[in-house]
Protein backbone atom coordinates (compact mmCIF):
# COMPACT_ATOMS: atom_id res chain seq x y z
CA UNK A 1 0.00 0.00 0.00
CA UNK A 2 2.61 2.15 -1.05
CA UNK A 3 3.22 4.09 -4.00
CA UNK A 4 5.69 3.23 -6.83
CA UNK A 5 8.89 5.36 -7.31
CA UNK A 6 8.24 8.46 -9.23
CA UNK A 7 9.53 11.78 -9.83
CA UNK A 8 8.52 14.85 -8.44
CA UNK A 9 8.08 18.79 -9.59
CA UNK A 10 6.57 21.11 -7.31
CA UNK A 11 6.19 23.74 -10.12
CA UNK A 12 6.18 27.15 -8.92
CA UNK A 13 4.18 29.07 -12.20
CA UNK A 14 2.45 27.67 -15.05
CA UNK A 15 5.12 27.21 -17.51
CA UNK A 16 7.30 25.08 -15.42
CA UNK A 17 4.15 22.77 -14.78
CA UNK A 18 3.57 22.90 -18.70
CA UNK A 19 6.97 22.12 -19.29
CA UNK A 20 6.73 19.32 -17.14
CA UNK A 21 3.79 17.60 -18.31
CA UNK A 22 5.33 18.63 -21.92
CA UNK A 23 8.08 16.01 -21.28
CA UNK A 24 6.18 13.21 -19.52
CA UNK A 25 3.92 12.88 -22.30
CA UNK A 26 1.36 10.21 -21.09
CA UNK A 27 3.81 8.95 -17.99
CA UNK A 28 3.57 12.24 -16.61
CA UNK A 29 0.28 13.37 -14.47
CA UNK A 30 -0.75 16.64 -12.33
CA UNK A 31 -1.11 16.13 -8.47
CA UNK A 32 -3.71 18.36 -6.89
CA UNK A 33 -5.16 18.30 -3.86
CA UNK A 34 -3.85 14.14 -3.39
CA UNK A 35 -7.32 13.43 -2.71
CA UNK A 36 -8.19 10.94 -5.36
CA UNK A 37 -4.66 10.12 -6.67
CA UNK A 38 -2.46 9.47 -3.73
CA UNK A 39 -5.23 6.61 -3.03
CA UNK A 40 -4.86 5.40 -6.36
CA UNK A 41 -1.11 5.56 -6.07
CA UNK A 42 -1.17 3.29 -2.65
CA UNK A 43 -3.37 0.94 -4.27
CA UNK A 44 -0.99 1.23 -7.19
CA UNK A 45 -3.95 1.45 -9.20
CA UNK A 46 -1.77 4.20 -10.82
CA UNK A 47 1.71 4.24 -11.54
CA UNK A 48 2.80 7.83 -13.15
CA UNK A 49 6.63 8.28 -13.96
CA UNK A 50 6.22 11.97 -13.02
CA UNK A 51 3.99 14.23 -10.65
CA UNK A 52 3.45 17.54 -11.38
CA UNK A 53 2.37 19.14 -8.30
CA UNK A 54 0.38 22.46 -9.08
CA UNK A 55 -1.17 23.76 -5.89
CA UNK A 56 1.72 25.83 -5.20
CA UNK A 57 1.22 28.08 -8.63
CA UNK A 58 0.14 31.52 -7.22
CA UNK A 59 -2.01 32.47 -10.74
CA UNK A 60 -3.79 29.35 -10.12
CA UNK A 61 -5.02 29.83 -6.93
CA UNK A 62 -7.86 32.67 -7.57
CA UNK A 63 -11.54 32.84 -7.48
CA UNK A 64 -12.46 35.33 -9.64
CA UNK A 65 -15.83 36.85 -10.78
CA UNK A 66 -15.82 38.26 -14.86
CA UNK A 67 -19.32 39.47 -15.33
CA UNK A 68 -21.38 36.57 -15.12
CA UNK A 69 -18.54 34.10 -15.05
CA UNK A 70 -17.39 32.88 -11.59
CA UNK A 71 -13.83 31.47 -12.65
CA UNK A 72 -12.15 29.25 -9.94
CA UNK A 73 -8.25 28.41 -10.79
CA UNK A 74 -6.70 25.05 -10.79
CA UNK A 75 -4.96 24.92 -7.36
CA UNK A 76 -8.15 26.46 -5.24
CA UNK A 77 -9.31 24.00 -2.52
CA UNK A 78 -12.59 23.15 -1.81
CA UNK A 79 -12.79 23.96 1.35
CA UNK A 80 -11.68 27.64 0.15
CA UNK A 81 -14.53 27.98 -2.21
CA UNK A 82 -16.45 26.54 0.72
CA UNK A 83 -15.86 29.42 2.60
CA UNK A 84 -16.06 32.13 0.15
CA UNK A 85 -17.96 34.63 1.63
CA UNK A 86 -19.97 34.91 -2.21
CA UNK A 87 -20.34 31.43 -2.75
CA UNK A 88 -24.00 31.41 -1.31
CA UNK A 89 -25.30 34.77 -3.37
CA UNK A 90 -23.13 34.13 -6.01
CA UNK A 91 -23.40 30.27 -6.71
CA UNK A 92 -25.97 28.59 -4.83
CA UNK A 93 -26.55 25.20 -6.06
CA UNK A 94 -22.65 24.78 -5.93
CA UNK A 95 -22.99 25.73 -1.91
CA UNK A 96 -25.76 23.71 -1.53
CA UNK A 97 -23.67 21.02 -2.76
CA UNK A 98 -20.39 21.09 -1.98
CA UNK A 99 -20.73 20.10 1.93
CA UNK A 100 -21.20 16.55 -0.25
CA UNK A 101 -17.72 16.21 -1.37
CA UNK A 102 -16.40 13.69 1.35
CA UNK A 103 -15.61 14.94 4.55
CA UNK A 104 -13.95 18.03 6.12
CA UNK A 105 -10.91 16.52 5.95
CA UNK A 106 -10.53 15.81 2.20
CA UNK A 107 -11.68 19.27 1.28
CA UNK A 108 -8.73 21.19 3.38
CA UNK A 109 -6.84 19.84 0.57
CA UNK A 110 -9.19 18.47 -1.94
CA UNK A 111 -9.14 20.86 -5.43
CA UNK A 112 -12.11 21.85 -7.44
CA UNK A 113 -10.40 21.65 -10.89
CA UNK A 114 -9.25 18.10 -9.52
CA UNK A 115 -12.61 16.71 -8.88
CA UNK A 116 -13.50 18.07 -12.42
CA UNK A 117 -10.84 16.21 -13.97
CA UNK A 118 -11.32 13.04 -11.53
CA UNK A 119 -14.62 12.96 -13.25
CA UNK A 120 -16.14 10.58 -10.65
CA UNK A 121 -20.03 9.74 -11.48
CA UNK A 122 -20.92 10.19 -8.30
CA UNK A 123 -19.09 13.37 -7.91
CA UNK A 124 -20.84 16.50 -7.03
CA UNK A 125 -18.75 19.34 -8.17
CA UNK A 126 -18.86 17.54 -12.21
CA UNK A 127 -22.60 17.16 -11.23
CA UNK A 128 -22.99 21.05 -10.75
CA UNK A 129 -20.31 22.26 -13.31
CA UNK A 130 -22.62 20.49 -15.76
CA UNK A 131 -26.31 21.67 -14.71
CA UNK A 132 -25.10 25.08 -14.76
CA UNK A 133 -23.43 25.28 -18.15
CA UNK A 134 -19.95 25.60 -16.96
CA UNK A 135 -16.62 25.28 -18.99
CA UNK A 136 -13.35 24.05 -18.28
CA UNK A 137 -10.06 25.94 -19.89
CA UNK A 138 -7.35 23.40 -20.74
CA UNK A 139 -3.57 24.27 -21.47
CA UNK A 140 -0.61 22.57 -22.78
CA UNK A 141 2.11 24.27 -23.53
CA UNK A 142 1.70 26.32 -26.81
CA UNK A 143 -1.99 25.93 -26.52
CA UNK A 144 -5.35 27.42 -24.86
CA UNK A 145 -9.05 25.73 -25.64
CA UNK A 146 -12.07 25.83 -23.61
CA UNK A 147 -14.48 23.24 -23.50
CA UNK A 148 -17.89 22.70 -22.54
CA UNK A 149 -18.91 20.96 -19.32
CA UNK A 150 -21.26 18.61 -21.58
CA UNK A 151 -18.12 17.76 -24.17
CA UNK A 152 -15.52 17.50 -21.35
CA UNK A 153 -17.34 14.48 -19.55
CA UNK A 154 -17.17 11.63 -21.77
CA UNK A 155 -17.63 8.38 -19.46
CA UNK A 156 -16.68 7.43 -16.24
CA UNK A 157 -13.64 8.96 -15.03
CA UNK A 158 -12.68 9.59 -18.47
CA UNK A 159 -13.01 13.36 -19.89
CA UNK A 160 -11.20 15.52 -23.09
CA UNK A 161 -8.02 15.96 -21.00
CA UNK A 162 -5.05 14.77 -23.48
CA UNK A 163 -1.60 13.96 -22.30
CA UNK A 164 0.07 16.82 -21.76
CA UNK A 165 -2.73 19.02 -20.80
CA UNK A 166 -4.13 20.33 -17.83
CA UNK A 167 -6.81 22.01 -16.00
CA UNK A 168 -6.46 25.49 -15.47
CA UNK A 169 -9.83 26.96 -14.54
CA UNK A 170 -12.88 26.37 -14.47
CA UNK A 171 -15.68 28.78 -15.32
CA UNK A 172 -19.26 28.98 -14.01
CA UNK A 173 -22.09 30.70 -14.24
CA UNK A 174 -23.38 32.79 -11.55
CA UNK A 175 -27.01 32.80 -10.29
CA UNK A 176 -29.01 34.14 -12.28
CA UNK A 177 -32.52 36.26 -11.23
CA UNK A 178 -35.66 34.62 -10.65
CA UNK A 179 -33.93 31.25 -11.28
CA UNK A 180 -34.31 28.77 -8.20
CA UNK A 181 -31.43 26.50 -7.44
CA UNK A 182 -31.45 23.13 -5.24
CA UNK A 183 -29.25 19.80 -4.54
CA UNK A 184 -30.22 17.04 -2.92
CA UNK A 185 -28.36 13.61 -2.55
CA UNK A 186 -28.78 10.12 -0.56
CA UNK A 187 -25.51 8.61 0.13
CA UNK A 188 -24.71 5.87 2.94
CA UNK A 189 -23.33 7.91 5.60
CA UNK A 190 -22.72 11.54 5.37
CA UNK A 191 -19.46 12.41 3.34
CA UNK A 192 -19.44 9.35 1.11
CA UNK A 193 -19.72 8.94 -2.24
CA UNK A 194 -23.75 9.92 -3.62
CA UNK A 195 -25.93 6.77 -4.38
CA UNK A 196 -28.09 9.55 -6.37
CA UNK A 197 -27.17 12.99 -6.44
CA UNK A 198 -30.27 15.43 -8.22
CA UNK A 199 -29.39 19.30 -8.73
CA UNK A 200 -32.63 20.96 -10.07
CA UNK A 201 -32.62 24.64 -11.53
CA UNK A 202 -35.86 26.57 -12.21
CA UNK A 203 -36.56 29.26 -14.83
CA UNK A 204 -38.40 32.62 -14.31
CA UNK A 205 -40.90 31.07 -16.97
CA UNK A 206 -41.04 27.97 -14.94
CA UNK A 207 -39.73 25.83 -17.20
CA UNK A 208 -36.72 23.90 -15.17
CA UNK A 209 -33.52 20.93 -15.76
CA UNK A 210 -32.93 18.08 -13.48
CA UNK A 211 -29.05 16.88 -13.61
CA UNK A 212 -28.81 13.62 -11.77
CA UNK A 213 -24.95 12.02 -10.79
CA UNK A 214 -23.90 8.80 -9.26
CA UNK A 215 -26.32 6.66 -11.87
CA UNK A 216 -25.04 6.70 -15.47
CA UNK A 217 -21.60 7.08 -15.99
CA UNK A 218 -21.68 10.73 -16.16
CA UNK A 219 -24.64 13.22 -14.86
CA UNK A 220 -27.49 13.07 -17.28
CA UNK A 221 -30.08 15.84 -17.94
CA UNK A 222 -33.88 16.27 -18.40
CA UNK A 223 -35.37 19.07 -19.79
CA UNK A 224 -39.18 19.95 -18.53
CA UNK A 225 -41.35 22.41 -19.38
CA UNK A 226 -43.34 24.40 -16.86
CA UNK A 227 -46.50 22.61 -17.36
CA UNK A 228 -46.38 20.17 -15.04
CA UNK A 229 -48.59 17.71 -16.30
CA UNK A 230 -46.91 14.09 -16.83
CA UNK A 231 -43.97 15.19 -14.96
CA UNK A 232 -43.82 12.19 -13.01
CA UNK A 233 -44.13 9.79 -15.88
CA UNK A 234 -41.07 11.86 -17.13
CA UNK A 235 -39.09 11.48 -13.67
CA UNK A 236 -39.95 7.67 -14.58
CA UNK A 237 -39.06 7.43 -18.30
CA UNK A 238 -35.76 9.35 -17.12
CA UNK A 239 -34.72 6.92 -14.10
CA UNK A 240 -35.12 4.38 -16.56
CA UNK A 241 -32.95 5.97 -19.52
CA UNK A 242 -30.21 6.25 -16.91
CA UNK A 243 -29.67 2.55 -16.65
CA UNK A 244 -28.80 2.12 -13.19
CA UNK A 245 -26.56 -1.03 -12.04
CA UNK A 246 -26.79 -2.72 -8.94
CA UNK A 247 -23.56 -2.63 -7.05
CA UNK A 248 -22.06 -3.09 -3.30
CA UNK A 249 -23.88 0.55 -2.13
CA UNK A 250 -27.41 -0.01 -4.02
CA UNK A 251 -29.59 -1.95 -6.08
CA UNK A 252 -30.39 -0.67 -9.66
CA UNK A 253 -34.19 -0.89 -8.43
CA UNK A 254 -33.28 1.53 -5.09
CA UNK A 255 -31.21 4.12 -7.69
CA UNK A 256 -34.58 4.37 -9.86
CA UNK A 257 -36.77 4.63 -7.41
CA UNK A 258 -34.29 7.78 -6.08
CA UNK A 259 -33.90 9.63 -9.16
CA UNK A 260 -37.83 9.34 -9.35
CA UNK A 261 -38.57 10.88 -5.51
CA UNK A 262 -35.60 12.81 -5.09
CA UNK A 263 -36.12 14.01 -8.41
CA UNK A 264 -39.28 15.44 -7.76
CA UNK A 265 -38.51 16.82 -4.35
CA UNK A 266 -35.55 18.78 -5.36
CA UNK A 267 -37.42 20.33 -8.70
CA UNK A 268 -40.02 21.40 -6.40
CA UNK A 269 -37.58 23.22 -4.00
CA UNK A 270 -35.90 24.50 -6.84
CA UNK A 271 -39.21 26.03 -7.91
CA UNK A 272 -40.31 26.95 -4.68
CA UNK A 273 -36.72 29.17 -3.98
CA UNK A 274 -36.55 31.62 -7.18
CA UNK A 275 -36.43 34.97 -6.49
CA UNK B 1 11.91 24.19 -8.36
CA UNK B 2 14.29 21.37 -10.03
CA UNK B 3 12.62 18.48 -10.29
CA UNK B 4 12.99 15.72 -7.90
CA UNK B 5 14.42 11.95 -9.43
CA UNK B 6 12.58 9.03 -7.46
CA UNK B 7 16.00 8.25 -5.92
CA UNK B 8 16.51 11.60 -4.85
CA UNK B 9 15.76 12.24 -0.85
CA UNK B 10 15.95 15.91 -0.02
CA UNK B 11 15.35 17.46 3.02
CA UNK B 12 11.64 18.30 3.72
CA UNK B 13 11.70 21.44 6.39
CA UNK B 14 8.85 22.10 7.78
CA UNK B 15 7.58 22.64 11.41
CA UNK B 16 6.04 19.61 13.92
CA UNK B 17 4.50 20.93 16.93
CA UNK B 18 6.46 24.34 17.15
CA UNK B 19 9.96 22.91 16.44
CA UNK B 20 11.94 23.40 13.12
CA UNK B 21 12.71 19.46 11.33
CA UNK B 22 13.98 18.43 8.10
CA UNK B 23 13.80 14.94 7.93
CA UNK B 24 14.47 13.05 4.14
CA UNK B 25 12.59 11.58 1.83
CA UNK B 26 12.26 10.43 -1.31
CA UNK B 27 9.26 11.63 -3.86
CA UNK B 28 7.30 8.47 -3.08
CA UNK B 29 7.35 8.50 0.64
CA UNK B 30 3.63 9.86 2.50
CA UNK B 31 3.47 12.08 5.14
CA UNK B 32 2.11 9.37 7.66
CA UNK B 33 5.28 7.47 7.43
CA UNK B 34 7.98 10.21 7.47
CA UNK B 35 6.32 11.08 10.93
CA UNK B 36 5.89 7.54 12.21
CA UNK B 37 9.42 6.01 10.56
CA UNK B 38 11.37 8.87 9.93
CA UNK B 39 10.77 11.37 12.62
CA UNK B 40 9.11 8.52 15.18
CA UNK B 41 6.27 10.50 16.23
CA UNK B 42 4.54 7.01 15.91
CA UNK B 43 1.10 9.03 18.00
CA UNK B 44 -0.03 9.50 14.54
CA UNK B 45 -1.73 6.06 13.49
CA UNK B 46 -2.37 4.38 10.18
CA UNK B 47 -5.78 2.44 9.25
CA UNK B 48 -6.64 2.46 5.27
CA UNK B 49 -3.71 4.45 3.65
CA UNK B 50 -6.86 5.48 1.57
CA UNK B 51 -8.68 8.57 3.47
CA UNK B 52 -11.39 6.97 4.44
CA UNK B 53 -10.59 5.97 8.17
CA UNK B 54 -9.41 8.65 9.42
CA UNK B 55 -6.82 7.53 11.88
CA UNK B 56 -3.95 9.35 10.38
CA UNK B 57 -5.50 13.06 10.82
CA UNK B 58 -3.06 15.71 11.27
CA UNK B 59 -3.32 19.55 11.05
CA UNK B 60 -1.31 20.88 8.61
CA UNK B 61 -1.59 24.98 8.57
CA UNK B 62 -4.47 24.55 11.52
CA UNK B 63 -7.12 22.49 8.98
CA UNK B 64 -7.18 18.85 9.47
CA UNK B 65 -5.99 16.75 6.46
CA UNK B 66 -4.98 13.02 5.92
CA UNK B 67 -1.51 12.56 6.77
CA UNK B 68 -1.72 9.23 4.39
CA UNK B 69 -3.16 11.29 1.62
CA UNK B 70 -0.07 13.92 1.26
CA UNK B 71 3.33 13.08 -0.09
CA UNK B 72 6.05 14.31 2.71
CA UNK B 73 7.63 16.03 0.59
CA UNK B 74 4.34 18.23 -0.27
CA UNK B 75 5.15 19.38 3.75
CA UNK B 76 7.68 21.42 2.99
CA UNK B 77 7.35 25.01 4.59
CA UNK B 78 3.87 23.80 6.44
CA UNK B 79 3.40 23.92 10.10
CA UNK B 80 2.48 20.82 11.21
CA UNK B 81 0.67 19.33 14.58
CA UNK B 82 -0.16 15.77 15.49
CA UNK B 83 -1.50 14.39 18.78
CA UNK B 84 1.71 15.00 20.20
CA UNK B 85 1.15 18.43 20.43
CA UNK B 86 -1.95 18.53 22.96
CA UNK B 87 -0.92 17.55 26.57
CA UNK B 88 1.50 19.80 28.44
CA UNK B 89 4.00 17.00 29.80
CA UNK B 90 1.81 14.98 31.82
CA UNK B 91 -0.89 17.55 31.21
CA UNK B 92 -3.64 16.02 29.53
CA UNK B 93 -5.29 18.92 27.41
CA UNK B 94 -9.23 19.63 28.27
CA UNK B 95 -10.04 17.68 24.92
CA UNK B 96 -7.88 14.47 25.97
CA UNK B 97 -9.07 14.92 29.66
CA UNK B 98 -12.75 14.69 27.84
CA UNK B 99 -12.03 11.90 26.18
CA UNK B 100 -11.06 10.48 28.94
CA UNK B 101 -13.54 10.74 31.44
CA UNK B 102 -16.41 10.14 29.09
CA UNK B 103 -14.59 6.61 28.05
CA UNK B 104 -14.73 8.08 24.54
CA UNK B 105 -11.88 5.43 23.66
CA UNK B 106 -11.43 2.51 24.04
CA UNK B 107 -8.29 0.78 21.87
CA UNK B 108 -7.35 4.55 21.04
CA UNK B 109 -6.60 3.47 17.17
CA UNK B 110 -9.31 6.35 16.16
CA UNK B 111 -8.64 8.39 18.74
CA UNK B 112 -5.52 10.69 17.75
CA UNK B 113 -6.85 11.53 14.17
CA UNK B 114 -10.16 12.54 16.29
CA UNK B 115 -8.60 14.82 18.52
CA UNK B 116 -6.90 16.65 15.50
CA UNK B 117 -9.97 17.30 14.07
CA UNK B 118 -11.89 18.39 16.71
CA UNK B 119 -9.20 20.55 18.22
CA UNK B 120 -9.05 21.79 15.09
CA UNK B 121 -12.99 22.45 15.08
CA UNK B 122 -12.92 24.15 18.75
CA UNK B 123 -9.79 26.41 17.84
CA UNK B 124 -12.01 27.99 14.57
CA UNK B 125 -15.51 27.74 15.88
CA UNK B 126 -15.47 27.47 19.83
CA UNK B 127 -19.55 27.37 19.68
CA UNK B 128 -19.70 24.61 17.30
CA UNK B 129 -22.81 23.03 17.95
CA UNK B 130 -23.78 19.33 18.35
CA UNK B 131 -24.28 18.73 14.48
CA UNK B 132 -21.10 20.54 13.72
CA UNK B 133 -19.53 18.33 15.83
CA UNK B 134 -21.00 15.17 14.22
CA UNK B 135 -20.17 16.58 10.87
CA UNK B 136 -16.64 17.06 11.77
CA UNK B 137 -16.45 13.47 13.17
CA UNK B 138 -17.87 11.60 10.17
CA UNK B 139 -14.73 11.85 8.24
CA UNK B 140 -13.71 8.93 11.33
CA UNK B 141 -14.08 5.49 11.73
CA UNK B 142 -14.23 4.22 15.25
CA UNK B 143 -14.50 0.88 16.05
CA UNK B 144 -15.02 0.77 19.48
CA UNK B 145 -16.97 3.21 20.78
CA UNK B 146 -20.17 3.32 18.73
CA UNK B 147 -19.65 7.24 18.67
CA UNK B 148 -21.83 8.52 21.57
CA UNK B 149 -18.89 8.76 23.55
CA UNK B 150 -17.05 10.84 21.50
CA UNK B 151 -19.56 13.07 20.68
CA UNK B 152 -20.63 13.57 24.91
CA UNK B 153 -16.41 14.29 25.41
CA UNK B 154 -16.99 16.57 22.73
CA UNK B 155 -19.74 18.87 23.69
CA UNK B 156 -18.21 18.51 27.47
CA UNK B 157 -14.50 19.36 25.94
CA UNK B 158 -15.76 22.90 23.96
CA UNK B 159 -18.44 23.83 26.98
CA UNK B 160 -14.94 23.78 29.27
CA UNK B 161 -12.69 25.61 26.74
CA UNK B 162 -15.25 27.53 25.38
CA UNK B 163 -13.83 31.01 24.76
CA UNK B 164 -10.34 30.41 26.27
CA UNK B 165 -7.66 29.07 23.87
CA UNK B 166 -7.54 25.50 23.55
CA UNK B 167 -4.46 23.76 24.89
CA UNK B 168 -2.28 26.63 25.91
C1 LIG C 1 -12.62 8.91 1.55
C2 LIG C 1 -12.92 9.80 0.37
C3 LIG C 1 -14.22 10.22 0.17
C4 LIG C 1 -14.51 11.04 -0.92
N1 LIG C 1 -15.80 11.40 -1.10
C5 LIG C 1 -16.11 12.18 -2.14
C6 LIG C 1 -17.46 12.58 -2.40
O1 LIG C 1 -18.38 12.25 -1.65
N2 LIG C 1 -17.70 13.34 -3.49
C7 LIG C 1 -16.70 13.74 -4.34
O2 LIG C 1 -16.97 14.42 -5.30
N3 LIG C 1 -15.42 13.40 -4.12
C8 LIG C 1 -15.11 12.64 -3.05
N4 LIG C 1 -13.80 12.27 -2.87
C9 LIG C 1 -12.77 12.72 -3.85
C10 LIG C 1 -12.27 14.13 -3.54
O3 LIG C 1 -13.29 15.06 -3.73
C11 LIG C 1 -11.07 14.57 -4.41
O4 LIG C 1 -10.59 15.72 -3.79
C12 LIG C 1 -11.29 14.94 -5.84
O5 LIG C 1 -11.93 13.91 -6.54
C13 LIG C 1 -9.96 15.13 -6.56
O6 LIG C 1 -9.43 16.39 -6.33
P1 LIG C 1 -7.90 16.54 -5.95
O7 LIG C 1 -7.58 17.97 -6.03
O8 LIG C 1 -7.64 15.86 -4.66
O9 LIG C 1 -7.20 15.81 -7.18
P2 LIG C 1 -6.02 14.74 -7.24
O10 LIG C 1 -6.31 13.58 -6.37
O11 LIG C 1 -4.73 15.43 -7.06
O12 LIG C 1 -6.17 14.31 -8.76
C14 LIG C 1 -7.23 13.50 -9.21
C15 LIG C 1 -7.06 13.22 -10.70
O13 LIG C 1 -7.25 14.41 -11.46
C16 LIG C 1 -6.06 14.79 -12.15
N5 LIG C 1 -5.95 16.23 -11.99
C17 LIG C 1 -6.08 16.96 -10.84
N6 LIG C 1 -5.99 18.27 -11.10
C18 LIG C 1 -5.81 18.39 -12.44
C19 LIG C 1 -5.66 19.50 -13.31
N7 LIG C 1 -5.69 20.76 -12.87
N8 LIG C 1 -5.48 19.25 -14.64
C20 LIG C 1 -5.46 17.99 -15.10
N9 LIG C 1 -5.61 16.90 -14.32
C21 LIG C 1 -5.78 17.10 -13.00
C22 LIG C 1 -4.94 14.00 -11.50
O14 LIG C 1 -3.91 13.75 -12.42
C23 LIG C 1 -5.66 12.73 -11.09
O15 LIG C 1 -5.79 11.88 -12.18
C24 LIG C 1 -13.48 11.46 -1.80
C25 LIG C 1 -12.17 11.05 -1.57
C26 LIG C 1 -11.88 10.23 -0.50
C27 LIG C 1 -10.46 9.80 -0.28
S1 LIG D 1 -4.91 5.93 7.22
FE1 LIG D 1 -5.31 7.88 6.44
S2 LIG D 1 -7.44 7.91 6.40
FE2 LIG D 1 -7.06 5.87 6.99
S1 LIG E 1 -11.43 3.45 20.19
FE1 LIG E 1 -11.01 1.68 19.02
S2 LIG E 1 -11.41 2.43 17.03
FE2 LIG E 1 -12.08 4.06 18.21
Amino acid sequence: MKPAPFDYVAATDLSEALDALQEGGSDARVIAGGQSLVPMLNMRLARPATLVDITRIPELSRIEAKGDQIIIGAAVRQATLESWPDLADRLPLVRAAISWVGHTQLRNRGTVCGSVAHADPSAELPLCLLALGGTVTLRRRRKTRTVAARDFFQGMMSTDLAPGEMITSVSIPARKQGTGYAFREVARRHGDFAIVACAAIARPDGSSTLTVGGVADTPQTLDLPADTTGRDDRLNEFAWHLQARDDLHATARYRRDLVRRLGRTTLKEALSCRD
Amino acid sequence: MPRLTKDEKPAVRFTLNGRAVSPEAPPRMLLSDLLRHEIGATGTHVGCEHGVCGACTVQVDGAPVRACLMLAQQAQGCDIRTVEALAEGPELSPLQAAFREHFALQCGFCTAGILMTLDALFASQPEADEATIREALSGHLCRCTGYAPIVQAALAARNRIKGGPIDA
